[in-house]
């Protein structure tokens, strides 16, 4: 099986003055259709390794590559399109557009991939809604739903662009147990009915027991 | 590829939904612009009316044969006083005569001349306005009213009759106002006036000529040019004086010289009037658009205040946008548009603004005795203004919103995402 997602030596350090090594070697792959999680305590690195994962953080050395292309070293605006076109990033805390309704918030990222006319965006963005059995909030503002509800908000925006790869920074983490649960759920059947690859970052044991593989972080060095 | 629809929506929700700052920096924009529309079409309403006043009623070159002394004196014409000094008393005026030299042939010459745009003739004289014993001292020009009504704006200073009146009286005059009161007179009436050498001619009063100028009104009035030769007892081509207007008054100095020399008269042209003329101007400008810049930048700095208030607010935003695909150019456009968007309405609106004070200052009474003809303030309605405010309006918005922009273009998603 081929890789989505590769890295090759990665390494992160904060601060000039005195530096602090997050990441070391971290040296990766996530196979096509695979559900990786990724564990490890608070401050271990999780967040800032997903945060170079998803072509956002470019200050970082080693090699990242996308479906065995290169990422490292690309302009900003061409890993903007990457962004927009390949991957799906779902937040923490439910970041969305407050003041555009649910299914505008759904249709921005098709809206700058600009490859469907807006009606067709507009049926794809009703449909995974639907799916995600928040269909009926569609006209809602952003800003006026629960946690839960913009929770999943986010995973519809994430999926619009059918991108390769979905990337959770604790997605589940502020959801009570019957949400996180049908979170959990949602994901694991795009991965079985799409063959979408996901990388999830989670603190739930027993959520990671139950994703294909999972990958520990410990003082920002990957550990067996 | 760069997705406007997307970004003007973006750019849209977020003016609407902060509809105050929108709001409020719209006016800024709209009060800038209308004070600069007010402002210039006012200053540069005065400056046409004071270039009326005084250069319209000067011609562009003036005619004339001045009398002077020879420059060549007799003694040059011996060579064994070529090495002295000579000093010669009490040099009399060359004898020489008032009347232009072949007056009617210049004046064809000068009809066929295309930097002209007309020449006028004119027959000054001296004389006397009798009422009883009393004898006021006056000019009397004689003028070929139609053409001269062309040249200058005379009809402007004629408060009562027309110039139609005088054309079609033989021996009308156009009475100055200061006499006309003096002598008690008014249209109809009839005035007697004698020439220096004692010759008597009655008048008819058929119009009152007020130039607001009180040394002029108190001795100036104008009759036909046949009517003033007849007095003068002088011949149809007895003209004293050639008033020329340029189609270019920059030419003026140049033309000058030319007719002085080709013609054998003097020639005066009005640039030293001009010149003087164009300081005040210049000043006038100056502070009008000194004042409208200070309003602009004023205005600018309240842009500048809420779009970066705006960034602020919206720093999630910004890292959500980026984090699904929107480049830093595309959210610096997403705060340019709404920028565009407050300087178009505010500019759009201060010109309405501008123009709606505009007329109320139009509209103002203004009375003075300097100019008959005025009643109102005078305003410009000059549309290169209106285009100039606009483009001020977009430059200075731009300008306000452009560091804000980039700030927002700049910003770390991951800074923001992690903050949280
Ligand atoms: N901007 C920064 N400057 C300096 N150090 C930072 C910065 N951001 C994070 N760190 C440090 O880097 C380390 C890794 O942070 P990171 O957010 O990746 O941890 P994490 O594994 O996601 O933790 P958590 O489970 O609490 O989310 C931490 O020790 C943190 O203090
Ligand atoms: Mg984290």
């Amino acid at each position: 099986m081929s890789l989505i997602l590769e890295t090759k030596n990665i390494n992160k350090y904060f601060g000039k003055a005195k530096p602090f090594h997050v990441l070391k070697d971290i040296s990766m792959g996530i196979k096509q259709g695979e559900f990786a999680s990724i564990m490890g305590k608070s401050g271990s690195g999780k967040s800032t390794l997903l945060y170079i994962l998803s072509t956002m953080d470019t200050d970082y050395t080693g090699e990242l590559f996308l479906q065995d292309e290169l990422v490292t070293g690309k302009s900003q605006p061409e890993l903007s399109h990457i962004r927009n076109e390949k991957i799906g990033f779902i937040f923490q805390f439910h970041y969305l557009l407050p003041e555009f309704s649910v299914l505008e918030n759904v249709m921005l990222p098709a809206k700058k991939l600009g490859l469907k006319t807006p009606e067709e965006i507009r049926e794809e963005a009703m449909d995974l809604l639907k799916k995600l059995n928040i269909g009926h909030l569609d006209s809602q503002k952003a800003s006026k739903i629960s946690g839960g509800e913009k929770q999943r908000v986010a995973v519809a925006r994430a999926l619009i662009n059918e991108p390769i790869l979905l990337i959770g920074d604790e997605p589940t983490g502020n959801l009570d147990s019957y949400n996180s649960e049908n979170l959990f759920q949602i994901l694991k059947t795009l991965k079985d009915d799409k063959g979408l690859s996901l990388l999830m970052v989670t603190h739930d044991e027993d959520l990671a027991k139950r994703t294909d593989r999972t990958i520990y972080l410990e003082d920002g060095r990957i550990i067996d | 590829m760069r997705s406007w629809k997307v970004i003007l929506e973006i750019a849209r929700t977020h003016l609407f939904t902060k509809l105050k700052s929108t709001v409020t920096a719209s006016i800024g924009v709209t009060f800038g612009i209308a004070a600069y529309i007010t402002l210039v079409s006012f200053m540069t309403g005065l400056n046409s009316m004071l270039d009326d006043l005084i250069l319209n009623q000067v011609p562009h070159i003036h005619l004339y044969n001045e009398i002077k002394p020879s420059e060549n004196q007799p003694i040059s014409l011996y060579n064994e006083f070529e090495d002295a000094i000579p000093i010669i008393h009490s040099i009399k005026p060359r004898q020489n005569q008032r009347k232009i030299h072949n007056a009617l042939p210049i004046l064809n010459d000068l009809e066929k001349n295309k930097n002209v745009k007309g020449a006028s003739p004119q027959l000054q004289a001296q004389i006397f306005y009798l009422s009883g014993t009393i004898e006021l001292g006056g000019n009397l020009t004689g003028v070929d009213i139609m053409k001269e009504s062309k040249l200058s704006n005379i009809q402007d200073y004629i408060t009562q009759g027309s110039i139609l009146d005088l054309k079609n009286t033989q021996n009308g005059i156009l009475l100055g106002s200061g006499i006309a009161e003096k002598m008690s007179l008014s249209i109809g009436r009839k005035i007697m006036v004698s020439t220096a050498q004692g010759d008597r001619f009655q008048l008819k009063v058929v119009g009152i000529y007020q130039s607001g100028i009180a040394e002029i009104d108190n001795i100036q009035s104008f009759a036909n040019l046949k009517t003033v030769q007849r007095i003068l007892g002088e011949a149809e081509n007895y003209i004293t004086d050639i008033n020329i207007k340029l189609n270019d008054i920059t030419q003026a100095p140049a033309l000058a010289k030319v007719l002085e020399r080709k013609y054998n008269v003097s020639a005066k042209d009005i640039n030293e009037i001009n010149a003087q003329f164009e300081t005040g101007t210049n000043v006038r400008n100056l502070i009008t658009y000194a004042v409208s810049i200070t309003l602009l930048i004023v205005a600018g700095f309240g842009i500048y205040n809420i779009q970066n208030m705006l960034i602020y607010e919206k720093m999630n935003d910004i890292a959500i946008l980026k984090a699904i695909g929107f480049s830093g150019i595309d959210v610096q456009f997403i705060f340019l548009s709404q920028a565009a968007f407050i300087g178009i309405s505010g500019g759009i609106l201060g010109l309405i603004l501008g123009l709606g004070l505009t007329n109320f200052i139009d509209n103002v009474p203004f009375e003075t005795e300097a100019l008959p003809t005025i009643t109102t303030y005078p305003v410009n309605y000059n549309p290169a203004n209106y285009i100039i405010g606009f483009f001020f309006a977009l430059l200075s918005t731009f300008i306000a919103a452009y560091f804000p922009s980039k700030k927002a273009k700049n910003i770390d998603p991951v800074q923001i995402i992690r903050g949280n």
